[in-house]
């Protein structure tokens, strides 16, 4: 048995074509039936994000079982297969492996290192498990990848870092103010990444947020969003003492907070510092102001320099982590390979068996006139033919168990014997790495 | 005895402090992780060589300079292990653990033989007084360190150069938190060894106060620290001024430990 990925990500397919075959979760039952219900496909896991859609399956037959599901995946969202395909992205045995592997730990994300993919892949194995269409060898391969996933993110350092302006700007208010629970925001003017940031510390446990803009009912509208309080622009000094952390982007043509504002509004702080952001060009606080006790300021630069040592330091640390795939891929590969072996083998013996079995009553019924134990002699004797066969064979399969070649005599076995697919796993086959 | 457990001590600060000062240079968890654990296993060592020398000698051994740095040594490890604790903050291991290295290094140097009682000290103010000040100067090594890593910490943050270290460095909250707590702690104790020190003096000397170099000293160190706490509970001197303020603190408490006993004879001179 075989296992295949077939799909589109980011990397390969811009989001229009993704929108495109995203499946959506509510309607999952369906294209998982009919995945499976496919011939060439045994078992079948439908991942969609909104940075990629890939079908993790099993089956006999890698080049047909892929083929199947690139025009499934085109039929089925009414595509012109040769639109799609050129989009898709497939691979089997090992690579499909490392490839799981590495999506789950998040090393084939857009933003290395993010921790939503690992939450999504569960959830469609999730659907999958409910809706039966994944088995024996896709439940035990995605229950490697998610503790892969998690060895990766404990072994490594790949998420532990800010890798956004916004989220930069939280880690640093917290190296000066410590915990933000106690903490007040205040937001001057309006700015796409000044509100980012704001969400962001509440959602780091920030207390509230004061919104302040020239034109009033803006302010309003905001501090509404944010459950915050509008102060009007007249106003700011009489308010900025409450605030620990400042964010401000207007677009005033000189600087709003100088220095001996500052100055003033932390010693009716009684010294506690303030932690000021300013992404306005030109500045809206005077750069003097980071000269001051108690009093902090940084700008976009500052952070986008934190984000890029992050960055860095993810890559390093994305090295390690591949290590950690690797290590494991081989693991499972040999559990994989070692499924195949034990039930050819079984099969094997059994169809030497029945010739053997078969062949002997032929002669039983036809001789007359057997000494008393030759019928135990003649069973013995078989019965020894045919072990000494079959040892070498068995014996070299089970060796191979944990090379490349195992599939290989695993399949001829099956073609020249005509055997029987192999019968249903159980569970006393996994052979734990 | 007590000789075998002094020198394993000293050993394991030694490789406390090789690795809490790695641990400045790598990121490293299992270092600092380490590092804790052998000044654990250094503080246990240090505890029973005290022990066993307070049994043998039948007084509390901080009667002379080799006796007197290595109990400074012993309550600073032990201050220290009780606010890492606390604070989660291994790093402080980095500029305190070689701090009571170097006293017990130094302690090694002072002959080591066991006197008998000199006969001004048998008292049981020697308890209260010795204990109480030994305690206060632990808790003010804990606020110097915090206080050392406060001022680099807000260098990093003003100079704005976020490196590994500055990763690693506490938050200038929780540094200037460990600041004010140790003081609390560190002040009243040392008020209260500064009074049975008096009165102590009144029983054995005749004299509540005589400028003796060590009550001096003393004092100036008790104003240093009595300024800032002032300071910080009605102003709210806080941040880089309440760290220098300790910083300086530390440097007068530890010139009235150690540098009266040495360099200025009188009634306190025990060496």
């Amino acid at each position: 048995m075989n296992i295949i990925v077939v799909g589109l990500s980011h990397k390969t397919a811009t989001v229009e074509i993704r929108e495109k075959v995203a499946f959506s979760p509510n309607l999952i039952e369906k294209p998982l039936r009919e995945l499976v219900s496919l011939d060439e496909i045994v078992e079948g896991v439908i991942v969609s994000t909104c940075n990629r859609v890939e079908i993790y399956a099993t089956t006999r037959d890698i080049a047909g079982g892929i083929a199947r599901i690139k025009r499934f995946m085109a039929d089925y969202h009414h595509i012109p297969f040769e639109t799609l395909e050129s989009h898709l992205y497939s691979h089997h045995s090992e690579a499909a492996i490392r490839h799981v592997f590495r999506v789950a730990s998040s090393l084939d994300s857009m933003v290395v290192g993010e921790p939503q993919i690992l939450g999504q892949i569960k959830t469609s194995y999730g659907y999958a498990a409910e809706y039966k269409s994944s088995g024996i060898i896709l439940n035990r391969f995605l229950h490697k990848a998610f503790s892969v996933a998690k060895r990766v993110r404990t072994e490594t350092k790949i998420a532990s870092s800010a890798v956004s302006v916004a989220f930069a700007a939280v880690e640093l208010a917290k190296k000066i103010l410590g915990n933000l629970s106690d903490k007040t925001v205040m937001l001057i003017g309006a700015g796409e990444m000044c509100e980012l940031a704001a969400k962001h510390f509440l959602n780091s446990g920030a207390r509230g947020v004061m919104v302040t803009n020239r034109t009033f009912e803006r302010a309003e509208r905001l501090a509404e969003e944010f459950g915050g309080e509008a102060v009007p622009f007249e106003e700011l000094f009489q308010h900025l003492h409450r605030a620990d952390i400042v964010l401000s982007s207007t677009g005033a043509p000189h600087v709003i907070i100088g220095p001996k504002d500052v100055v003033d509004v932390v010693k009716r702080r009684k010294f506690k510092p303030m932690f000021f952001i300013d992404i306005a060009v030109p500045r809206d606080i005077d750069p003097k102001v980071d000269d001051l006790e108690n009093a902090y300021l940084f700008t976009v630069d500052n952070l986008q320099e934190i984000v890029q040592a992050n960055l860095a330091q993810r890559s390093l640390e994305a090295e390690k982590a591949e290590e950690i795939v690797n290590q494991e891929i081989g693991q499972f590969f040999k559990w994989l390979s070692s499924l195949e072996v034990t039930p050819t083998i079984v099969a094997l013996r059994n169809h030497f068996d029945e010739i053997r079995r078969a062949e002997l009553e032929k002669t039983l019924a036809t001789w007359k006139d057997l000494p008393p134990d030759a019928e135990k002699r003649l069973e013995a004797l078989t019965m020894a033919m045919m072990n000494k066969l079959l040892h070498t064979p068995t014996t070299v399969l089970k060796k191979a168990g944990h090379g490349g070649r195992v599939d290989l005599y695993v399949d001829g076995l099956r073609q020249l014997f005509e055997l029987e697919a192999a019968p249903d796993v159980g569970e006393e086959l996994e052979l734990e790495a | 005895m007590s000789q075998t457990f002094f020198y394993c001590t000293l050993v394991l600060y030694g490789c406390a402090t090789a690795l809490y000062l790695g641990y400045l240079l790598h990121t490293t968890q299992g270092m600092s992780t380490w590092a804790n654990r052998l000044v654990s296993a250094g503080f246990v060592t240090h505890a029973l060589s005290t022990i066993h020398r307070f049994n043998t000698a039948g007084y509390l051994p901080i009667t002379n300079m080799h006796e007197s740095l290595s109990f400074f040594s012993l309550v600073v490890v032990g201050a220290f292990l009780l606010f890492v604790r606390k604070y989660k903050i291994a790093i402080l291991g980095s500029f305190v653990i070689p701090l009571a290295l170097l006293m017990i290094i130094a302690s090694s140097t002072f002959p080591s033989a066991i006197h008998e009682l000199n006969p001004a000290l048998k008292s049981g103010w020697l308890w209260v007084h010795t204990t109480m000040a030994f305690v206060s100067y632990a808790t003010f090594t804990i606020a110097f360190g915090a206080a050392v890593i406060y001022l680099i910490q807000q260098h990093f943050l003003k100079k704005k150069k976020f490196g590994a270290l500055f990763q690693k460095l506490p938050s200038l909250d929780t540094l200037d938190d460990i600041n004010y707590r140790s003081l609390t702690i560190g002040f009243p104790l040392l008020t209260v060894a500064i009074i049975s020190g008096a009165i102590w003096a009144e029983k054995a000397w005749g004299t509540y106060w005589s400028w003796d170099p060590k009550e001096t000293w003393s004092l100036i160190t008790w104003f240093i620290y009595a300024a800032l706490l002032h300071g910080r509970m009605t102003t709210g001197w806080r941040g880089k001024r309440a760290a220098l303020l300790s910083i300086a603190g530390f440097l007068i408490m530890l010139f009235t430990f150690i540098g009266v006993n040495m360099w200025l004879p009188g009634l306190h001179s025990y060496k």
